[in-house]
């Protein structure tokens, strides 16, 4: 009796789930199944599910029209920069913070995440006549430069609660074996916390991917990523549903294919010390 | 040789190897996402053929978006366009500002007399033109033939808001969820208030008087509102409160309005059998008026400029010219067509029999064009210019605010008077702030 009654919680448990997750996905299916419709079953009332006539003509157009492999190049490059740069950056500062604390490291740690309550478009103006006097505006560099210090204060937080997760002993060993810092870093703790930094890269990568503010303002036309490549298709005079669609899905494959295969990874990361 | 004199020799080697490529000039066009412009990309390939010494680089952006990026560009003296895409709004104000360099010393292949006197008004400062118009458009009615004969009415080519309203409730359907009018409920100053606006000058209001007093508190926008409010609540779709442009678009091309007035640009999307369900029963008719003398019709043009301070001022130039050229017309008729010339720049353009016949919206496009006078929006005296919009650069936080109190009163959340009282009250204060009042 027990068991069919913790069998039926399970699956009722797995059909809520099922039902969550498919909500949260529906967004990316219409946009996906509004791509291969012509312009008038997109916006056809009502709507058109599966029963449409498939066509990849809004595909061909997006790629006549806009160079998307340049916009992807500067994706790839703007959103794996900034990481691996917030990445040599924040490992040193999170081992600071979780191993040799000073009085006031809460304090530090709290007003890193205080900056990102700023809205970002209270800087935009300062921020934009720095980046024309250095001579950086509409440059993968100065986007990198821009990600990294918008995105630090994730990655020093998310490494630091991973870090806080390692038993200080192992590093005192280490320490008492003749390992120098650099070797306790590289070689102890960093191995030891691969799972929560492959979440804190991958979750990074996601976040510098679809950032749009400052990749549209400090953009023009050599540096702009996917964000500019999508907002180029958006129109307020004008029908052009399917083809925005097109452009949004072949923007969002690429970090889409790769959340897919790391599922594994960035949940074990994200979870990872929220159970003991 | 020394390590410094080979350095210099390598130097200028390759400053030598850079010569060839350095003579080319490339140019950063920030450009809007509609037909039109697109078309114009696709066809650049006939400007870069004629002079391969300049390259294009194309920005396509939203237009909301384009338009504060291309402002914050200027303003901070960015340098990273060219030649911008801007509208009637900007270009009066930024030419004041000098921000734009102005369009002198055009050929006379270019023919500039030919360009409608309305729009090249809109954007000349003392006789020079400071930017040259792309593609212009005005706003027209445009109706279910159908539904109309159905009625057993026909719709007048110069109706008056009683017209419409009867119109509206004659072909109003709900059970076949058919409404007789749909209208702009969307709040913002592009959006509701470039309607709302438009038409108010029909009715004998103004946004301010010759002091830069606000006007809210009159008659005349108490009737503009109350016309409005009444029509769409009657004969309107439900939740028009946030319906603009495209929302409108797709309700009246799948047969769900009898009348939308709206934007000229929009008779060829309802017009194109591959997207309209009704694109064979669409009449058109001028804007509405009140027997004052205004019609309720807006003028709008999307324009090419040059930013002050541009590397490439005379490049830049060649490309306007060129872009709003009549050979740029010819062009686009002979690759695509008549009917996808870019509309409302050219007096010759509604000269041209093949013109005419590739497009039945087009004669009613130009009698709504001329209708309208940017420099004598209303029927009382303004000291502004514009007629859907103040050309004042407080006019978009302004208008939106506005906007945002008018849609609030078609949703339902406040009266019309409440509107009118807050309208009142917030353009006041910013026209305060502004300076222009006390």
């Amino acid at each position: 009796m027990a068991r069919a009654v913790k069998t039926q919680r399970k699956a009722l448990n797995t059909a809520i789930a099922w039902g969550v997750g498919l909500l949260i996905f529906f967004p990316i299916l219409w946009t996906i199944l509004t791509s291969f419709k012509t312009e008038a079953e997109a916006i056809a009332d009502p709507p058109v599910w599966f029963n449409f006539s498939w066509t990849l003509e809004n595909y061909f157009t997006v790629q006549e029209r806009s160079n998307y492999f340049r916009h992807f190049w500067n994706s790839v490059v703007i959103s794996v920069g900034s990481t691996l740069i917030g990445l040599i950056i924040a490992v040193p500062a999170a081992w600071a913070m979780a191993f040799v604390p000073g009085k006031r490291t809460k304090d530090v740690l709290m007003w890193m995440l205080s900056t990102k309550m700023l809205p970002p478009v209270g800087v935009l103006v300062p921020l934009y006549l720095i980046f024309r006097d250095l001579g950086l505006l509409d440059t993968r560099i100065g986007l990198v430069f821009v990600l990294t210090m918008i995105n630090l204060p994730i990655i020093i937080w998310m490494l630091y609660t991973y870090f806080r997760e390692i038993p200080s002993e192992i590093l005192e060993a280490a320490r008492m074996d003749g390992a120098g810092l650099r070797e306790e870093v590289l070689h102890v703790l960093m191995p030891m916390a691969v799972p929560g930094m492959a979440s804190t890269v991958l979750l990074n990568i996601i976040l510098a991917w679809n950032e749009a503010f400052w990749t549209l303002n400090l953009t023009a036309a050599k540096a702009a990523p996917l964000t500019a490549f999508i907002a180029s298709y958006s129109s307020p005079e004008g029908l052009f549903y399917a083809k925005l669609s097109a452009a949004s899905t072949m923007a969002i494959a690429p970090i889409l294919i790769m959340g897919w295969f790391s599922q594994k990874q960035l949940v074990r990361g994200l979870t990872f010390g929220a159970v003991k | 040789m020394t390590a410094s004199i080979r350095a210099l020799l390598g130097a200028t080697a390759l400053c030598a190897a850079g010569l060839p490529a350095a003579a080319e000039t490339t140019l950063t066009i920030a450009t809007v996402n509609n037909g039109d412009m697109i078309r114009m990309q696709g066809l650049a390939a006939d400007f870069t053929a004629k002079h391969p010494d300049i390259k294009l680089d194309w920005v396509t952006l939203e237009e909301n978006v384009l338009r504060q990026r291309v402002t914050q560009d200027i303003a901070t003296k960015g340098g990273q366009f060219d030649v911008m895409t801007i509208g009637t709004y900007e270009v009066p104000i930024w030419a004041r500002q000098d921000w734009l360099e102005p369009l002198t010393g055009l050929s006379d292949d270019y023919d500039a007399g030919d360009i409608l006197p309305a729009i090249a008004g809109g954007l000349s400062i003392d006789g020079t033109l400071y930017a040259a118009p792309f593609y212009g458009e005005s706003s027209m009615v445009m109706y279910r033939k159908d539904l109309m004969e159905a009625a057993g009415m026909q719709m007048p080519e110069a109706p008056t808001w009683d017209d419409i309203a009867k119109a509206a409730e004659a072909m109003t359907d709900k059970d076949a969820e058919i409404y007789g009018i749909c209208l702009r409920g969307k709040a913002g100053w592009g959006e509701n208030m470039a309607f709302l606006t438009a038409a108010a000058n029909s009715f004998g209001a103004r946004w301010f008087d010759m002091d830069w007093k606000p006007q809210f508190d009159g008659e005349a926008w108490k009737t503009t509102l109350t016309t409005y409010l009444d029509l769409m609540n009657n004969y309107g779709p439900p939740g028009a409160s946030s319906n603009g442009f495209n929302e409108n678009l797709a309700l009246f091309q799948s047969g769900k309005c009898g009348m939308w007035i709206d934007a000229t640009v929009a008779a060829s999307f309802v017009t194109n059998p591959n997207d309209s369900t009704v694109a064979d029963k669409v009449g058109f008719a001028l804007a509405p008026d009140a027997g004052l003398g205004k019609r309720g019709n807006w003028l709008w043009a999307w324009t090419l400029g040059i930013p002050a301070g541009t590397d490439a001022p005379e490049e830049a130039k060649t490309f306007i010219e060129w872009a709003t050229s009549k050979a740029y017309l010819e062009l686009v008729a002979e690759k695509e067509g008549w009917a996808n010339v870019p509309p409302g720049t050219r007096t010759s353009l509604y000269e041209n029999q093949a013109y005419l016949e590739a497009a039945p919206f087009a004669e009613m496009t130009l009698k709504s064009m001329e209708a309208a006078d940017p420099t004598n929006p209303a029927v009382d005296p303004v000291p502004y210019t514009g007629v859907q919009f103040v050309a004042i650069p407080e006019f978009q936080g302004i208008g939106t605010a506005v906007g945002q109190q008018f849609s609030a009163a078609l949703a339902g959340q406040v009266t019309a008077e409440q509107a009118l009282a807050n309208a009142q009250a917030l353009t006041e204060r910013e026209m305060k702030r502004g300076g222009y009042i006390k």
